[in-house]
């Protein structure tokens, strides 16, 4: 994307009007994707992006900059945008710079290689598989999606490090049609791999799964309202502990003092039951990368071990300011964004209970064998998340389907009412989380469990 | 760049359509600052040329789309051919085109501030760091401030196609945001404000810093409440925020692939008899006003709800034609993407009394701070509504005790029909909604199990 030489001539550029770093972001992606809706083959849309965004540190000030001109005018306007944003402290030499090998992960089958017309052959079938289901299914959506990121990363510290991350996205989405209305049933598969994902996942299954999801809710029945004991089912489910405890475990947030879990290191934060890993090195995972978004290598961190709160999540400007090393948790959306702390593959640990017996331990309850997207309030602790399929437990047996609804509780409170955890851990579908306007790739893991109580947003007391 | 340098950039592109084809060109140009501050200093200065082109080919009724992040010639040349290409792979549908010029003429509205641009930084760091100030004097209780941040964008548009569609725009925007942290010892409660403008010279710094606090600080205390019914009481940006999800399943892709629970249903009552709802970019007055669609049409008023009667739905070229209904003007685009229709400029038709006359009229109700967990607990097909809410409960006519950890439960159809106040307190909100203030009665709220 640049070369080295220009590289260090925009390092000191960026590094002229003084400052302690400074540092070259340059990404290039290209981006397609066919749609399939309304039993047509809607559209394919390919997208390109490339530049560069320059980022200079003074003190607790940073200045940034970003130009889809890669030219060394382009970057050099760029470098002293950001330059002129933060006020001098003592300028410095950049450290020599040190090319560092990376392995970004395999990809057998580059999707941009593969014929559009193999992956609208693709969307073709999962649409006649989830019509063939049942007549009650009215409408059916299906999306693929390919994305390769090159990006290129330099620093005054001498760092130069480059990734190339491939990831492809299948998906369907059904509508089902009864008396008591329309209900939605989607299904999703992605990997950080090329069109191979495609040897691991059968689309028609994908397909059958996300018809079957609709059809269930058709007959299903408001959710109660009320606090009652949860069993969470294995894979999506992740999505809790993301929400409960993730993001309030991200160093920037702990900063702030907008974190319920800032000044807890040490602490028994959660059951002896929950071991708590961040993990973007987890192969072919959706939030996997080779290094992150500021050149440091992805790390696996134990955040919580068996219960006791190990450690926070860094990126390089919080870790620098502690005087620690980055945990490789920088990320950012893209070169026109500021880097920040955000988690990348997280998920709890496995545990050694059988979740027929977890699920047959509860009289009165609710099974979640979906969860959609969350929110969390990091200060106060309190989280949300949707339930996308669910249904009531009664003496220890799943009964009836119900309606979607939420589940609200407080991160720090249900950490501590993590009561059984299965040894069937599975990661769930690939998500996209977002903090500060800034959306990134994640996955998320979580073997069956039960938390003795959550508030569930239905409407039937 | 100039509107008119966009626009003629977009022609070029246009101009190489082969006599099969149909061609649209959005190009947009934008330069944007964005400062975040924290603990009185400046936490980050981020300055920002943005430039984008989206290429829509048509050939036989078959659509393909590419869009990239530079307007150089080499990138807009490889553009072209990948939507060339991309078309070849999608499926015919007779109704799907470029927008044809309707006759509609288009309103003229001046969306252009020089106070962006006659600004300078200084003055708008200044801006996020009296912001900040303002928060942490406003309260003993406020213990934090977790970021405040002024935010501007000047941003060019050019629309251009083969059917003879030729529209340029420009717009400026400034913001404030703050979210506050209030600390009782035992728990942080946070409060969000922001403020939208043209010009850095019109944002209320102290109307925004004034809501963060008063929000985070009556939160304080609060608890889990039990599960009941009670009405809410949604000031102004809660009512935008509810009735904007509502408004975006009125739209012609929804209704037309049946993916909206209000299919079928123009002129039957879907709402109280209060409630009328007109989508209007024509009004200047709004932050969601614009000239032109996303497709280059004249923008014009649309009924959708007019005394709780379902009067129609929002439409672009491709929806208006397949419904018969014609488009509305109603496309909304980045060059990112394709076209698709949606809301520009929501009003809500005024009832009479403040917010403070709706609080007094209340027996047992929540007056609502925030909602939690929108994307996820909102199915717009079959319009369940479930979501986590904070405020503090109205009891007798009173605001009393704070509340979190709960969440209401509804759907989409019944908070229309439940409706059961509309306030005279029209505010015009900087995300494009003019709105006053709503009761929605008997809604069913999810805390402890009595």
């Amino acid at each position: 994307m640049i070369s080295q030489d220009l590289v260090e001539r925009t390092l000191g550029v960026a590094l002229g009007g003084g400052a302690e770093f400074a540092e070259v972001f340059a990404e290039d992606v290209r981006r397609g994707s066919v749609s399939l809706d309304d039993g047509r083959i809607e559209s394919l849309a390919s997208g390109r992006d490339r530049g560069a965004g320059i980022r200079v540190v003074s003190g607790r000030s940073t200045g940034f900059a970003h130009t889809a001109d890669l030219s060394e005018a382009g970057l050099a306007r760029a470098a002293k945008a950001a330059a002129e944003a933060v006020r001098g402290a003592e300028p410095i030499t950049a450290a020599s710079i040190e090319p560092r090998a990376t392995t970004p992960g395999p990809v057998a089958v580059a999707p941009a290689e593969v014929e559009k017309a193999t992956k609208v052959e693709l969307l073709r079938q999962a649409e006649e598989v989830a019509r063939g289901t049942d007549p009650a299914i009215s409408q059916v959506g299906a999306r693929y999606a390919e994305n390769r990121r090159r990006i290129l990363v330099a620093n005054s510290d001498g760092v130069l490090a480059t990734d190339d991350q491939t990831r492809t996205l299948f998906s369907v989405s059904c509508v089902a049609s009864g008396d008591a209305g329309l209900q939605t049933g989607t299904e999703s598969v992605g990997l950080s791999v090329g069109f191979e994902l495609f040897d691991r996942y059968d689309v028609s299954r994908l397909a059958t799964d996300a018809a079957n999801r609709a059809l269930t809710k058709l007959k299903a029945r408001p959710a109660p309202s009320g606090t009652l004991p949860v069993v969470i089912g294995p894979g999506s489910g992740g999505v809790l502990f993301h929400e409960a405890c993730g993001h309030g475990l991200e160093a920037d947030l702990v900063r702030k003092g907008a974190s319920a879990f800032a000044g807890r290191l040490g602490e028994q934060v959660a059951s002896p039951l929950v071991t708590l890993i961040d993990d973007g090195t987890m192969a072919e995972e959706w939030g996997r990368f080779a290094i992150d978004d500021e050149g440091a290598p992805a790390q696996r961190n134990v955040l919580i071990q068996d219960g006791v709160l190990v450690d926070y999540l860094w990126d390089g400007i919080r870790a620098r300011e502690d005087g620690r090393p980055s945990s490789g948790n920088g990320r950012r959306q893209s070169y026109r964004h500021l880097p920040m702390v955000r988690m990348t593959n997280t998920y709890l640990a496995g545990g050694d209970t059988d979740p027929a017996d977890i699920v047959a331990s509860v009289d009165h309850g609710v099974y979640v064998a979906r969860l959609g997207g969350g929110q969390v309030n990091t200060a106060s602790g309190d989280f949300v998340f949707g339930m996308v399929e669910a249904y009531m437990i009664e003496d220890g047996q799943i009964t009836a389907p119900l309606r979607e609804g939420q589940l609200i509780g407080n991160g720090p409170r249900v950490l501590q009412q993590i009561e059984a955890v299965g040894n069937d851990f599975e990661m769930g579908p690939p998500g996209t989380c977002g903090k500060d306007g800034q959306g990134v790739p994640v996955g998320d893991g979580v073997p069956t469990l039960r938390v003795a109580e959550l508030t569930i947003g239905g409407t039937v007391s | 760049m100039t509107p008119d340098e966009l626009l003629a950039l977009a022609q070029q592109v246009v101009d190489q359509a082969r006599p099969d084809e149909e061609i649209e060109v959005a190009c947009s140009y934008g330069s944007s600052r964005s400062i975040r501050v924290h603990g009185g200093e400046v936490e980050s200065l981020t300055t920002a040329d943005n430039t984008g082109i989206g290429v829509r080919v048509l050939v036989d009724g078959r659509e393909g789309f590419a869009s990239a992040g530079s307007l150089h010639a080499e990138v807009v040349a490889d553009m072209l051919r990948e939507a060339r290409d991309n078309a070849s792979f999608a499926e015919a549908d007779e109704y799907v085109g470029i927008a044809r010029p309707d006759g509609v003429p288009a309103a003229h509205i001046d969306l252009w501030d020089d106070g962006v641009a006659a600004t300078p930084n200084d003055v708008k760091i200044d801006l996020a760091l009296d912001l900040e100030r303002q928060v942490t004097a406003g309260d003993p209780r406020i213990s934090g401030v977790r970021v405040a941040a002024y935010g501007d964008n000047e941003a060019s548009f050019a629309l251009a196609s083969t059917a003879g569609i030729a529209a340029a725009s420009r717009a400026t925007s400034a913001s404030l945001s703050v979210q506050a942290l209030a600390d009782d010892g035992d728990r942080t409660q946070t409060g969000f404000a922001y403020d939208g403008a043209r010009s850095p010279d019109k944002l209320d710094i102290g109307r925004v810093a004034g809501r963060a606090v008063s929000q985070a600080v009556d939160l304080i205390g609060a608890t889990k409440p039990e599960t009941m019914t009670l009405d809410l009481v949604l000031d102004p940006h809660l009512s935008a925020t509810v009735l904007g999800l509502i408004a975006g399943t009125l739209t012609g892709d929804r209704v037309l692939k049946g993916r909206s629970p209000f299919v079928d249903r123009v002129g039957e009552t879907i709402g109280a008899e209060a409630l009328t709802l007109i989508d209007d970019a024509t009004d200047p007055v709004s932050f969601g006003a614009d000239s032109h669609d996303g497709e280059g049409l004249a923008t014009r008023r649309v009924p959708l709800v007019e005394a709780g009667v379902l009067r129609g739905f929002l439409h672009d070229s491709y929806t208006g034609r397949r419904s018969g209904d014609g488009s509305t003007g109603s496309a909304v685009r980045g060059t990112r993407g394709l076209p698709s229709p949606g809301v520009h400029a929501l009003h809500v038709a005024p009832g009479s009394g403040s917010l403070d006359d709706l609080i007094a009229d209340t027996e047992l109700g929540l007056l609502v701070f925030s909602l939690a967990g929108l994307h996820s607990g909102v199915n717009p097909v079959s319009g369940d509504f479930s979501v986590g809410v904070e405020g503090r409960m109205i009891r007798n006519g009173a605001l009393a005790e704070p509340i979190q950890e709960c969440t209401i439960g509804s759907t989409l159809q019944r908070l229309l029909l439940d409706v059961t106040h509309v306030g005279g307190d029209v505010v015009n909100l900087p995300s494009g909604v003019t709105t006053p203030s709503l009761v929605v009665g008997g809604v069913a709220l999810s805390g402890r199990s009595a």
